[in-house]
């Protein structure tokens, strides 16, 4: 993992994006791992029943690969201080969840350097599903 | 036919709830609780589920992953014990979806952490949508650890319709 610095990073710059696909099996992960057995996201048809086209993929886990993406690309040395997302869009089991930001400001806050992320996940067609914002606490290379 | 103007369905019951703490429930952040969130979302860093390695980084215990805050404790029989919140309004519509997470961190959650939470309600506003009536309730949690300090704050949407 390479370790982005506070200086060294600028508006614009993107963050690495990562790319996790949702089969049933996650969705059953995650269902076990967040304590989140809500059935429309890993029954059928249970999830065809309540009109829904297919499984789900949980909001929740949309925001934990939002907090992944942005943990692996802080370095060993950076924080994941705040991830906030919005579910506008339904993501499908079985699909790709593309996760992706651009640092959007610098500040530094009680002697923390902060980096602000815009951040989202889209869809294999391209639809930002999950978007929201982001802040990165990142080190100082003096 | 005419476009009707539907009454609010805000009632007093759920503005007088507004801003009220709940009870606090308890949340503890153990080593298979982090590591069966970390494989959930995909971590392959060996911070989330090597405890040797996390201390060698300097961290208490296992990180707990981002959006990793804890299981509610469940006792059979009985409703898991949840942050009260929006949970004993009266509200006439029964679909619920997730609208938004938004978890800030004022310290790192570790394994061994056991973390305190209360929860309030902090914004309700309605509208019509494509589905109808809509009521967006905004909730707000905070999270402290065993030495006292807030941990975390997560905010949360949830849309009634």
């Amino acid at each position: 993992m390479s370790q982005p610095y506070f200086e060294e990073v600028k508006e614009g710059d993107a963050v690495t994006t990562m790319v996790q696909n949702c089969d049933s099996q996650r969705l059953v992960l995650w269902a076990a791992g967040s304590g989140d057995y809500y059935q429309i996201h890993y029954d059928k048809d249970f999830a065809l029943g309540t009109g829904l086209p297919e499984r789900i993929v949980h909001g929740a886990l949309k925001h934990a690969l939002l907090g992944r993406m942005l943990h692996e690309w802080a370095g060993e040395q950076g924080r994941v201080a705040r991830v906030a997302c919005q579910y506008r869009g339904m993501d499908m089991v079985d699909k790709d969840v593309i996760c992706k930001g651009v640092v959007t400001g610098k500040r530094t806050d009680n002697g923390r350097n902060l980096v602000d992320v815009e951040i989202w996940t889209e869809d294999p067609t391209g639809n930002k599903t999950t978007p929201g914002t982001a802040v990165v606490a990142l080190p100082s290379r003096s | 036919m005419t476009q009707q103007q539907q009454a609010s369905i805000i009632t007093d019951q759920m503005r007088a709830a507004i801003g009220k703490e709940s009870p606090s429930v308890t949340y503890e952040i153990d080593n298979t609780g982090c590591r069966q969130f970390a494989r959930a979302a995909g971590y392959t860093d060996p911070l989330f589920y090597d405890e040797a390695h996390a201390r060698s980084k300097g961290y208490r215990g296992l990180l707990a992953p981002s959006g990793f805050l804890g299981h509610p404790l469940i006792s059979p029989g009985q409703p898991p014990r949840m942050p009260g919140g929006a949970g004993g309004l009266d509200i006439p519509l029964k679909r619920v979806l997730n609208g938004g997470t938004d978890v800030e961190y004022f310290d790192d959650v570790c394994a061994g952490d056991v973390l305190t939470a209360t929860n309030k309600l902090a914004h309700i506003s309605e509208r019509e949508g494509r589905m109808g009536q809509m009521l967006i309730l905004s909730t707000e949690t905070t999270y402290r650890n065993q030495a006292g300090d807030t941990v975390a704050v997560m905010r949360g949407t949830t849309i009634r319709y």
